[in-house]
């Protein structure tokens, strides 16, 4: 394993602190991710040296602060294999980045009875603004499904995909970990002539993202789950499609003139970001894709693959059939998303006896009702791995479920 | 911080591993109500055979975590038996202890889900909330009173619709 646990636990001053008097164990990051302290460092130099606002002021501080913030879309940009940054459009998070889709995309090209396809495992942020739509204009929605070993069907999506305008899919499940094969359904939906959205929430963190590669046309992340502060996430489209879509939000930035009879758009990316942009927070996200880089994106996907497979090996292991894992079983094929039942001690219960030891795990739907009405259950624990954790951090999660055993049965 | 002794007392795991009253009543005569956590996706079914004005029997369905399980199962200990103006004076004062704020100048239900109760906010100071008192650690993880509380406002939906039957003349 190349990347040096050890040394990457040291970036994260958060990990330092004590719960109950144990150490924090995090295992939530597909929730949200820790900081490490060069994130946390570049936002507070831009606070206290350059700090102003930006594309409007002419001194030098002003100027300094709108260097940042575009010099972050950059990294952004180069992180995505995006071709230029009028492609990047920063975000409040990614459930913006799919709202700004359906709203200025959606509201153009999609009127009663056209079709959009979705899946089953998609959050809740890629499913109720199309569900908006569908009671708004009458919108078809269609889904595919999900099998036992938490894979997305396939085997009906050239049926599902006819007379459809957009596929919207997660590239990895914030439950399952599913790893979806994003590229194959793009070239059938592309081949049908739906455009393709990608849910990147859970990828990006972990993988090298090469939106060509992934053939989609709309692709969204968001920082907090790779590093980055909270308050930022970013949509990328192609130029042509961005130019052709009408604006989203009104306000400041996103104008070249306002008369009081109409307003011309700005040219992109700044058409469809309104209003003064999170400044210190593009800062932070470009902090952290350095920071990734600079650990390198094949040794995060490394380190994942490793740490889930000792994951699920040690919890079988330990507690054999009284743990049940969702998802693929093949690590190679998933993310390091751990949703679990534990015996049948209610999620929220084992969490709790978790924190008792500083264990942080989430309990609950993750915000993906119908996935776990299609897995027959109200909640799941879920365990989620990142860089920073190690198997120090798994047989802390697994002794702690032996002690919530004891409580409960 | 508070300690998991604070929170699952021994009298809470013993309502979890043995419930009282589960199951299920006909209806009608009883009266079936169901309340949802949105958060965690738990869900409470309260059975209600109301008749004289007095609680004659309930049923508690639907699964959860200890908390709300055995937060129901106490509940429905209390409640059986009970006039319904007594139901729901115990729903007030469960309901005030369950309130985050330490001082509380009224019996008022800041919750709003239990508006059910009705009536003048008075203080409940004669009811014995009994081994009910048990869940009072739970206000000390705020993200578990929703848990300890949903069977609660079950139960207040419940008395209305039972209420509002037996009022509509058959
Ligand atoms: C797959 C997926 N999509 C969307 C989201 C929403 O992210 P955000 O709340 O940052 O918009 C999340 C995380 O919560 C996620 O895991």
């Amino acid at each position: 394993m190349a990347l040096d646990v050890e040394l990457v636990k040291k970036d994260f001053p958060i990990l330092d602190q004590l719960v109950h008097g144990h150490r924090i164990v995090y295992l939530d990051s597909a929730s949200s991710s820790q900081k490490p302290a060069a994130v946390l460092d570049a936002m507070q130099q831009l606070y206290e040296t350059t700090y102003a606002n930006v594309h409007r002021g002419v001194y030098s501080i002003a100027e300094e602060s709108t260097r940042l913030y575009e010099e972050a879309r950059t990294k952004v940009a180069a992180f995505l294999g995006a071709a230029s940054t009028r492609e990047v459009i920063f975000t409040k998070n990614v459930t913006e980045a799919i709202n700004l889709v359906a709203y200025s995309w959606g509201r153009s090209n999609l009127g009663p009875g056209d079709a959009v396809l979705l899946t089953e495992m998609e959050h809740h942020a890629n499913l109720v603004p199309w569900l908006q739509l569908k009671a708004e204009r009458g919108i078809e929605l269609r889904y595919l499904g999900v099998d036992g070993d938490g894979q997305l069907i396939l085997d009906d999506l050239e049926q599902l995909v006819a007379g459809v305008k957009l596929v919207g899919l997660t590239l990895v499940s914030n439950v399952l970990g599913t790893l979806n094969p994003v590229a194959e359904v793009a070239r059938v939906a592309h081949a049908a002539g739906a455009l393709v959205l990608v849910d990147g929430a859970q990828y990006t963190p972990h993988f090298t993202t090469r939106v060509a590669e992934l053939g989609c046309d709309f692709y969204g992340f968001t920082a907090h789950k790779m590093l980055g502060p909270t308050g930022i996430g970013c949509l990328w489209a192609r130029e042509s499609l961005l130019e052709a879509m009408p604006i989203f939000l009104g306000g400041g930035e996103m104008i070249r003139d306002v008369r009081l009879d109409g307003f011309t758009a700005n040219e992109l990316p700044w058409k469809f970001e309104a209003g003064t942009p999170p400044i210190a927070e593009a800062v932070g996200l470009g902090a952290a894709i350095d920071y990734l880089l600079a650990v390198g994106m094949a040794d995060v996907r490394a380190h994942e693959i490793e740490l889930t497979r000792y994951a699920m090996e040690s919890l079988h292991e330990r507690h054999g059939d009284d743990i049940r894992i969702f998802g693929p079983p093949d690590a190679e094929k998933r993310g390091g998303v751990l949703s679990f039942a534990y015996k049948d001690i209610h999620p929220h219960d084992i969490s709790q006896v978790l924190d008792e030891v500083g264990v942080c795990v989430r309990a609950g739907h993750h915000c993906a009702k119908p996935l776990m009405r299609r897995l027959g259950v109200g909640a799941t624990a879920r365990a989620s791995l990142y860089l920073y954790n190690d198997e120090a951090d798994v047989d802390a999660l697994s002794s702690a479920l032996t002690s919530a055993d004891r409580l409960f049965s | 911080m508070p300690g998991l002794e604070d929170l699952y007392r021994e009298i809470i795991l013993d309502h979890y591993r043995n419930p009282r009253n589960r199951g299920e009543l006909p209806t009608p005569p009883a009266v079936r109500v169901e309340g949802f956590n949105p958060l965690c996706g738990d869900e409470i079914v309260v059975f209600l055979d109301v008749a004289d004005d007095r609680v004659q029997d309930l049923r508690i369905g639907g699964q959860g975590c200890s908390i709300s399980q055995s937060s129901a199962s106490m509940m429905s200990a209390a409640v059986k038996g009970k006039t319904v103006a007594e139901a729901r004076a115990t729903i007030r004062a469960f309901k005030s202890l369950m309130s985050i704020h330490e001082q509380r100048l009224d019996g008022a239900d800041d919750d709003g889900a239990g508006a059910g109760a009705g009536g003048p906010s008075v203080p409940e100071p004669e009811v014995k909330l009994g081994d009910l008192e048990a869940l009072q650690g739970v206000v000390r993880f705020p993200v578990r009173i929703k848990c300890a509380t949903l069977s609660w406002n079950t139960l207040a939906q419940g008395l209305d619709e039972a209420q509002e039957t037996s009022a509509t003349p058959s």
